[in-house]
C-alpha cells in the first residue's frame, strides 16, 4: 500500500468546455484540459458552480479568479489570474485570487499530462493559450449579454476595465451584467489575439505586484505548517536512515512513558510518535531507538562510489540510454583529428526548503474518505495517492492546497501526505493528525538531486572545429526512484537526470548525450533546474577549455560556436553588462550560457579566491529571454533567486551518504548561501517575442559554469568537482 | 503554567518549562506567523522580540519569558504598517515568504537601535537569517528604504 511509486500519472484526454450560471452571479466553468476517468470520479462535483470555475463575477463588481497552479514563491498565483483578467478586461483592483482545489478536469496543466502539477517551469507555458481563451470568452459573454440587453449589435460594443461600453457612450459594469445575464447555450467563438495583444495590454508586462506579498509581511499567510484542526494530534516520524529499510523493533515501551506521547506506530518505512503536543512528539522522536532491516542502499558510500562512477563513465562497454542526439556522433568522432576528454562530478543536493515537510489529514471513522491540508506541488497526485492508501475513490479525498514554504521539486512528491493519511487512519475515530518533520528528519529522509559523474569527449578537425561531442552522465535515475513505471515507459530516458545535456544551440554537427543508469539506493527527486544544474556546468566548463586551447576569448569562441541567433543576443547583452573586455585586478570573469524550454540565458560571474581557497563572487550579471515578459519585476526576482540558489549549490552544498545514510543534519553542516555570501546582481530581461516561457529555473544552470570559468581565468585552477569547496579549490590551484 | 505578554496581551500557557517559546506561540496560542525552520537556532525563521531583543524562539525556553514582553510579527505594528512591512511590499521582497516574519523581526531590531544602518551593518545584522528563495538583495534594499522613509 505504501508503494506510491507504482501509481501512474493519468493520461491526457481531449479538452472539454462547459459553462454554468449561478444565482450569486456568473460563474464560468471552462476546463483547460480533459479528465481521466479516475479523476472524473475524483471531482464528483459536476454541476457545482461554486467550485468548477475560473471566473466568478458578482453583482457588486467583485471578481474571483482561480489560480490552477501552486504558489511557492514564483508568483504564479498572480501571473495566471492576470492572464485571465487581461483577456476579459477585468478591473484588477476588484479581483481576488483563490487557489484552485484538486480537480484535474478543470485545472489540469495541458503541458503536464492534464494534471495539476506545478513543476518544470511549465505553468505559464501550459496555461497561456487556455487562459487567454478563458478570459476572451468570458469577455465575449459579457459583451453579448450587454448588447442583447440594449438591443444593439455586439460589434458596436467595446470594453474598459470591468465595463462594457456601447459606442453611444452608455455602459454597464460587469457586476451589473452578472446580475441579469443568462448563460449562453454554448461558449462564443472568439480569437483571443483579436481582442488583446502586447500593444494594448493593461496588466500584462506592467508589474502589478504579487497578490500574496502583503500576507507574507504580516504573518497572515497560511502554509501547511500553520494548519490548525480541532482535536488534532501531532506526529513526528523517523524514516529509515537508508532508503527501503523497514523497522524491525522499536523501544516503544520506553517512549510511551514520555509525557504527552499517545502512541508509537511502526510504519512500513519508519516509526511515528503520536502525541498531544509538538514537544511531546519531539521528545519521543529523539528517544527512539529502532532496529532496521537490511536495505539495498546499505553499501552506498558516496565518497568511494564517486570513483566507481568515473570509471564507469570511462568504460565504453557500459550500456547507456541515449537522451538526445543530432547527426552521427560516431562518424564525427571517427573523422576527428583530435579527441579531447573532460571529466566532472556533482554530489547529492538537498532542497533545503525553509518550511520543513508537513501535512495534516483527517480520515473518516470508516476509513473511506479524507480531508487533507498540505503544501503540495501536486494536489491531484496527493489526492490519487491518498485514495490508493485508503482503497477508496479519489472523489472521497478532498485536498486543501496551502501556500508552499519552498518547493524546488521536493513538494512534487506525495510521501509526506501519505504519512498524515496513514496515521490518521491508524489512529481511527476521525482523529486529525498533523505530521511535522524536524529539520533533521527532513534532511535525513530528503529526496536528493542525484550524484553524477560526467565524461565529455570532444572531437575536432585539423582546424580545431568541433565535429563531435559526446556527453555521458553516470548516476542513479531519479524517475526510477519516484516513478519506475514512467521510466520504463520512456525507455529509461530520465529528464530529471539528463536535462541540459543537450546542446541544440551550438552549431555542432554531431552530438549525443547518454545516461548510464546506476542502482545504489539513495532517495531521489527533482531539484530546482533538474539535471541542467550540473550538465550545464560540465558543458560550459568544457567549452571554456576549448576556447582556452584555441587561444580565443571565451565569449568570442561561443559566438563562433552558437548557431542560435537568440542565444547570441543574450550573450552579447550580458557581455556588455559586465564590461567583459575590461581588465580587472584581483578578480576575473567567467561566462556560461544555457537554454530551457526554448528560452535563452547567459550569465557572467566576477570572482576572487582567497588563500584558503574560498571563492567570493563579487558580481553576477545575467541576461535572459523569456519570450514575452508577463511580470517583468517578478522575472528579475526569480532570476536573482536562481542565481543565488545556483551559486549556493556551486560553492557550498553537498550531501554525503555513508552506508546509505545521509551524513548531514541541519544548516550547520548543510550550508546554504546567507546574506554575506550574496554578490551584487544585475539582471536584464530581454523578451524577443513568441510565447511567454517559464522563468522559475531558467537562471540557475549557468551559475556553476560561470564561477568555474572565472576561477580558471583568475588562477588557472580547473574546477571539475561541484561544489567548489575551499579544499577542492586549493587542491586545483596546486594543480 | 507560564505567564507572559504577547503583543501587549497577557497570556498563560500550560506547558513544560522547557517548551520552546516557538511551539508555545504556534501550537498552544495558535499564533502561526512565527515560523519553524530548523529548531536549532541556525536559520532565524522563528525570530521574535523578547523585551525588544530579537531571539530565536526555538532556542528560548518558555520559563525564560515568564513575566516578559514578547512581540511577534502579528504585533509588530497594529495594522501591519510598520515601515519595514511597507518597504517589504514596495520592494516585493517575499517569494515563498516562509522566512519573512523572522527576517522582518530581525530587521526591526536593527532599525530600533540604528536608524541609518550602512549596507555592511544591514548585511552583518541579517546574516543570522536564511532565505532559501534568495531574496537577499531585496531585503537589503527594503531595510534601506524603511530607514529612509521610516
Amino acid at each position: 500500500m505504501n508503494d506510491i511509486s507504482k501509481i501512474q500519472l493519468p493520461e491526457l484526454k481531449v479538452s472539454r468546455r462547459g459553462f454554468v450560471g449561478g444565482a450569486a452571479g456568473l460563474t464560468f466553468a471552462m476546463t483547460v484540459t480533459g479528465l481521466v476517468s479516475e479523476a472524473a470520479a475524483a471531482t464528483g462535483r459536476d454541476g457545482d458552480n461554486t467550485v468548477n470555475a475560473y471566473v466568478t463575477i458578482r453583482p457588486d463588481d467583485t471578481i474571483t479568479i482561480m489560480s490552477p497552479a501552486a504558489e511557492m514563491g514564483q508568483g504564479i498565483m498572480t501571473c495566471l489570474p492576470l492572464i485571465v483578467a487581461e483577456y476579459m478586461d477585468a478591473d484588477w483592483d476588484r479581483v481576488s485570487v483563490e487557489t484552485a482545489p484538486a480537480n484535474h478536469k478543470l485545472y489540469g496543466n495541458p503541458k503536464f499530462g492534464g494534471i495539476q502539477y506545478t513543476v518544470a517551469s511549465l505553468s505559464v507555458m501550459g496555461y497561456w493559450d487556455p487562459l487567454k481563451m478563458v478570459g476572451a470568452q468570458t469577455r465575449q459573454v459579457l459583451v453579448d449579454a450587454a448588447a442583447g440587453k440594449w438591443g444593439v449589435p455586439a460589434s458596436e460594443c467595446s470594453t474598459e476595465p470591468s465595463r462594457v461600453v456601447h459606442k453611444s457612450g452608455k455602459s454597464l459594469t460587469y457586476g451589473q451584467i452578472a446580475a441579469f445575464a443568462k448563460p449562453p447555450a454554448e461558449m462564443p467563438k472568439v480569437d483571443p489575439d483579436s481582442v488583446k495583444n502586447a500593444g494594448n495590454y493593461r496588466l500584462l508586462g506592467k508589474d502589478t505586484g504579487r497578490v500574496d506579498v502583503p500576507s507574507k509581511t504580516n504573518g497572515s499567510a497560511q502554509y501547511g505548517m500553520d494548519v490548525q484542526i480541532d482535536g488534532m494530534v501531532y506526529a513526528a516520524i523517523q524514516r529509515s536512515p537508508v532508503s527501503k529499510a523497514k523497522p524491525l523493533s522499536v523501544n516503544d515501551v520506553e517512549i510511551m512513558k514520555i509525557k504527552g506521547v499517545k502512541r508509537v506506530i511502526k510504519l512500513p518505512y519508519g516509526v511515528a510518535v503520536i502525541g498531544d503536543t509538538v514537544e511531546a512528539t519531539k521528545s519521543g522522536r529523539e528517544a527512539l531507538d529502532v532496529n532496521w532491516s537490511k536495505a539495498p542502499g546499505d553499501s552506498f558510500t558516496t565518497e568511494t562510489a564517486m570513483g566507481d562512477y568515473l570509471k564507469i563513465a570511462a568504460d565504453p562497454a557500459r550500456e547507456a540510454v541515449t537522451w538526445q542526439s543530432k547527426g552521427d556522433v560516431a562518424a564525427g568522432m571517427k573523422g576527428a583529428a583530435t579527441v579531447k576528454t573532460f571529466e566532472y562530478t556533482s554530489e547529492h543536493n538537498y532542497h533545503a526548503q525553509m518550511e520543513p515537510m508537513n501535512a495534516t489529514a483527517r480520515v473518516s471513522p470508516d476509513g473511506k474518505s479524507a480531508e487533507i491540508w498540505a503544501s503540495t506541488q501536486g494536489p491531484t497526485i496527493a489526492q490519487l495517492v491518498s485514495s490508493k492508501v485508503l482503497k477508496t475513490s479519489p472523489a472521497n479525498v478532498k485536498v486543501h492546497p496551502q501556500l508552499i514554504g519552498g518547493g524546488f521539486g521536493r513538494r512534487a512528491q506525495p510521501d509526506f501526505v501519505v504519512d498524515a493519511v496513514l496515521l490518521s487512519k491508524i489512529m481511527g475515530g476521525g482523529t486529525p493528525v498533523k505530521v511535522i518533520y524536524s529539520r533533521e528528519d527532513d534532511l535525513a529522509a530528503g529526496r536528493m538531486r542525484p550524484m553524477t559523474a560526467h565524461r565529455i569527449d570532444v572531437g575536432m578537425d585539423k582546424d580545431g572545429k568541433v565535429v563531435g561531442w559526446k556527453h555521458r552522465v553516470v548516476g542513479e535515475s531519479a524517475i526510477g526512484y519516484t516513478n519506475p513505471g514512467r521510466l520504463k515507459k520512456s525507455g529509461g530516458k530520465d529528464i530529471l537526470v539528463m536535462a541540459g545535456a543537450e546542446i541544440p544551440y551550438y552549431g555542432i554537427p554531431n552530438w549525443l548525450a547518454d545516461h548510464v543508469h546506476e542502482k545504489r539506493g539513495a532517495r531521489l527527486s527533482a531539484w530546482r533546474g533538474i539535471g541542467a544544474g550540473y550538465t550545464k556546468f560540465a558543458s560550459e566548463a568544457t567549452v571554456d577549455k576549448l576556447a582556452l586551447e584555441a587561444k580565443v576569448d571565451p565569449i568570442d569562441y561561443r559566438m563562433g560556436l552558437l548557431s542560435d541567433e537568440k542565444a547570441k543576443k543574450v550573450l552579447a547583452a550580458v557581455a556588455e553588462m559586465a564590461d567583459w573586455k575590461r581588465k580587472r585586478s584581483g578578480t576575473a570573469l567567467g561566462v556560461a550560457v544555457s537554454q530551457l524550454h526554448g528560452a535563452n540565458v547567459a550569465g557572467i560571474a566576477e570572482v576572487s579566491v582567497n588563500d584558503d581557497g574560498k571563492i567570493r563572487v563579487h558580481n553576477f550579471w545575467m541576461a535572459l529571454d523569456p519570450g514575452i515578459a508577463l511580470q517583468p519585476d517578478n522575472i528579475v526576482a526569480q532570476t536573482e533567486s536562481n542565481i543565488i540558489y545556483g551559486l549556493s549549490q556551486s560553492i557550498k552544498e553537498k550531501v554525503t551518504l555513508e552506508n546509505g545514510a545521509v551524513q548531514q543534519s541541519n544548516f550547520h553542516d548543510y550550508e546554504v548561501f546567507r546574506q554575506e555570501d550574496v554578490p551584487n546582481i544585475e539582471v536584464k530581461v530581454m523578451p524577443q517575442g513568441g510565447i511567454p516561457r517559464g522563468i522559475g529555473e531558467l537562471g540557475l544552470p549557468p551559475t556553476a559554469g560561470a564561477v568555474a570559468n572565472a576561477v580558471r581565468a583568475l588562477t588557472g585552477a580547473d574546477l571539475t568537482q561541484m561544489p567548489f569547496t575551499p579544499e577542492r579549490v586549493k587542491a586545483a590551484m596546486k594543480g | 503554567m507560564v505567564a507572559f505578554t504577547v503583543n501587549g496581551k497577557a497570556q498563560n500557557v500550560s506547558a513544560g518549562d522547557d517548551t520552546p517559546l516557538l511551539w508555545a506561540l504556534r501550537e498552544h496560542l495558535k499564533m502561526t506567523g512565527t515560523k519553524f525552520g530548523c529548531g536549532a537556532g541556525l536559520c532565524g525563521a522563528c525570530t521574535v522580540h523578547v523585551d525588544g531583543e530579537a531571539v530565536f524562539s526555538c532556542q528560548t525556553a518558555l520559563s525564560d519569558v515568564a513575566g516578559k514582553k514578547v512581540t511577534t510579527i502579528e504585533g509588530l505594528a497594529p495594522n501591519g504598517d510598520h515601515a519595514l512591512q511597507k518597504a517589504w511590499v514596495a520592494e516585493q521582497v517575499p517569494q515563498c515568504g516562509y522566512c519573512q516574519s523572522g527576517q522582518i523581526m530581525k530587521a526591526a531590531e536593527l532599525l530600533a537601535t540604528n536608524k541609518q544602518p550602512s549596507r555592511d551593518e544591514i548585511v552583518q545584522h541579517m546574516n543570522s537569517n536564511i532565505y532559501r528563495c534568495g531574496t537577499y538583495p531585496r531585503i537589503v534594499r527594503a531595510v534601506q528604504r524603511a530607514a529612509k522613509e521610516g
